[in-house]
């Protein structure tokens, strides 16, 4: 059992281990025969370009002044794209919002994602066809959400799990653990896949607490943890896929600690340059890096090719400037906007409050 | 079928009812199975039940509103049982930033058919942060209801109507007044519209806001003003808090010129203020004397000790009255 080995790993290795597939020069360690096919594995790959080039182009819209505040991922693909690939479209997905490789591969259009950091409402939505919550903001409080869907699948005997995404900041917060409690007690399908990228904003993970690991906190809740490294797409997808067998199966919540690396800032707005040595630590993570790896293992496989690399990267181009200019020419959005979805039906102050902007955009001429 | 209730037997019997009627019904929260609720609310449901739809809970209460969030998100009608307001403090962030919200952030992709019940206010010798009523936090949250029923009558319909709400409710039980009488309660489902108030009482010579357990203090200072000096009161209980029902609010406000408002709430920023506001905008030209608030202090609510000191009192209320009518 990959789990149960990881688990033994951990409670007698040292601080780097962690349960692995394919070695950052793209070698497998563990066969994947029946776990991830030739299809599958080249898919992974295309998800996970597609996804950094479209975070790149993200915050070169924000430099520009055409997007708001954004938070990047890149280096945190495998991480994400490879949890998100072990899901079925039954399970619930309750992201942060860090996590828009894993929404956008699940399926949830990149135009909502721009939309959002553009600040437009529109852009709030989750992807309610496939269980996609929208992003959450305040830190591990969507834990329990998870908890609560996964519960009620329970209750109905649904083959369904709830995946919670977040990262290590917010496994010091209350929520977290009271995450972890209502899930082990109540032996509930949730996964909770921590992304430890090292650092809260500007805090290391070492500031942040003295456990020398994130899955080790599954053990004083009784349920299953694994330390998984984060940059390894097959690892990822394996101890995910993993806990999700072991969910359905009635054997509880799994705490998965993808052990990984963003490269760049917290959001648009900080400079990791102030808070650590981005020289070091980059030459360092890069040489773990989730597409390179899996890049090395498809071509001495024969699956990829600098043909196939060229095209793909023409394809992602086009298609991530076909929904940026799709956003970039939506109308702006309504200022009565604000005012629809607060309840089932507005109640007569919100209702009134709504005529009284109108009014005054009316008079004042500033409704376009 | 009538039968003789009092406010937590309606509560009970309302919670019965929805279970038994919608699957997807369902409670949780601290001690509400075998114990049944420190106030009994929950009484026999876990045995009529059993435990996946009465379900006690870690002691935790952002836990609690936290997977009531993900429960209603994912097909159930959770109610949530809090034990005492201020212990849903804990619960706080989850209440304002996503149950409230869940709608509005998405765009009506998501929403939350949920309640959270929790007695509120002073008047039962509590412990310390067993007394809060503290209900202005919430009429400061778009996207949540607040009812605060004081009769069995309405206890069961407004609970009914919350269970059935397509949106989130925070249900407050007037602590105080649980057990301190009885009424003739339907035995049959019914629901008491939320949004709306209730004329207790008419009057002519000032109108009195009241909710919850301020209640009866205000239809007793009623009865005796009346008694003593011959105005005459319209009492009005305002069932819902948020959002409040203006219409009634300022149609009796237009007949009888005069407004007190009575809540154990402090003071400041309290429900009372955003009434004078309210009354202010809406009837200004009516009003023959400034309305008045008769409330609890800006202070915390002491110890029970003093308890009886911090609350209105039928006397105060009169004081209230008499200071409104001979402005």
């Amino acid at each position: 059992m990959i789990i149960e080995e990881s688990l033994r790993r951990i409670s007698s290795e040292p601080h780097e281990d962690f349960y692995q597939v394919l070695t950052p020069e793209g070698e497998l360690l563990i066969p994947i025969d029946g776990m991830i096919d030739n299809s599958l594995a080249v898919g992974m790959y295309r998800h996970m370009v597609y996804a950094r080039t479209f975070d790149r182009k993200c915050i070169s819209l924000q430099r520009q002044g055409r997007m708001g505040t954004y938070a990047p991922f890149e280096g945190q693909e495998a991480a994400q794209i490879g949890s998100v690939l072990a899901l079925s479209d039954d399970d619930w997905m309750f992201p942060s919002y860090r996590e828009h490789a894993a929404t956008v591969t699940r399926g949830q259009p990149l135009q909502t994602v721009i939309r959002y950091w553009k600040g437009r409402l529109d852009g709030g939505v989750g992807y309610r066809e496939k269980h996609i919550l929208p992003p959450s903001v305040p830190i591990a409080t969507h834990l329990l959400h998870a908890v609560g869907a996964a519960w009620a699948s329970r209750i109905r005997h649904e083959a369904a799990v709830s995946i919670a995404y977040f990262g290590d900041g917010a496994t010091s917060e209350g929520d977290f653990h009271e995450s972890l409690n209502f899930a082990g007690v109540n032996r509930l399908p949730v996964i909770f896949l921590c992304q430890n990228n090292g650092y809260a904003i500007s805090v290391p993970f070492n500031k942040q607490s003295s456990s020398r690991t994130i899955a080790q906190r599954a053990s004083a809740y009784d349920i299953e943890g694994i330390r998984v490294d984060g940059n390894d797409v097959f690892g990822v997808y394996m101890a995910v896929s993993e806990a999700r067998k072991r969910a359905l199966e009635g054997q509880g919540p799994t705490l998965v600690e993808a052990v990984t690396f963003r490269y760049g800032a917290h959001t648009t707005a900080d400079d990791p340059k102030k808070y650590r040595d981005q020289e070091e630590l980059l030459a360092k993570w890069r040489k773990r890096d989730p597409i390179h790896r899996l890049r090395r293992f498809l071509e001495r496989e024969d699956l990829w090719d600098e043909r196939q690399e060229s095209q793909l990267a023409a394809d992602c181009t086009e298609q991530i400037d076909q929904a940026i200019s799709e956003v970039l020419s939506l109308p702006p959005e309504q200022p009565e906007a604000m005012f629809e979805h607060v309840y089932a039906e507005a109640p007569w102050h919100i209702a009134e409050q709504r005529e009284e902007l109108n009014r005054i955009l009316r008079k004042d001429g500033m409704q376009s | 079928m009538t039968q003789k209730l009092n406010i937590i037997q309606a509560i009970t019997q309302a919670l019965d009812q929805k279970l038994a009627d919608d699957r997807r019904v369902m409670l949780l929260g601290e001690d509400i199975g075998t114990n049944g609720g420190v106030f009994r609310a929950t009484d026999g449901l876990l045995e009529k039940y059993g435990a996946d739809r009465v379900a006690d809970t870690p002691l935790a209460e952002s836990g609690i509103v936290g997977s009531t969030i993900g429960l209603a998100l994912n097909g159930m009608i959770p109610v949530a049982e809090i034990q005492f307001l201020a212990f849903l403090y804990p619960g706080l962030e989850q209440v304002l930033s996503h149950a409230a919200r869940m709608r509005h952030r998405s765009r009506g992709e998501y929403t939350l058919p949920m309640v959270i019940r929790t007695p509120y206010g002073a008047g039962i010798r509590g412990p310390e942060l067993h007394s809060e009523s503290v209900e202005a936090f919430f009429a400061q949250t778009p996207g949540l209801k607040v009812v605060v029923p004081s009769t069995p009558y309405d206890a069961k319909g407004l609970l009914i109507s919350a269970i059935e709400d397509p949106d989130p409710v925070l249900f407050l039980e007037p602590t105080k007044i649980y057990r301190s009488f009885r009424e003739d309660v339907p035995e049959m489902l019914y629901r008491v519209p939320i949004g709306k108030a209730k004329v207790v009482q008419e009057g002519s010579d000032i109108s009195i806001f009241a909710w919850g357990a301020m209640m009866p203090v205000a239809v007793s200072a009623a009865k005796q003003i009346e008694e003593e000096r011959g105005w005459t009161c319209d009492v009005i209980d305002l069932r819902t808090i948020y959002p409040l029902d203006r219409d009634c609010i300022i149609e009796s406000v237009k007949k009888t010129g005069r407004a007190v408002v009575v809540q154990e709430a402090h003071k400041t920023a309290s429900m009372g203020a955003e009434l004078v506001s309210l009354i202010n905008d809406e009837a200004l030209m009516y009003l023959r004397a400034p309305v008045k608030r008769i409330s609890g202090f800006d202070v915390p609510v002491p110890l029970f000790a003093l308890e009886d000191d911090y609350m209105p009192t039928t006397a105060r209320v009169k004081a209230g009255i008499a200071e409104t009518m001979l402005f």
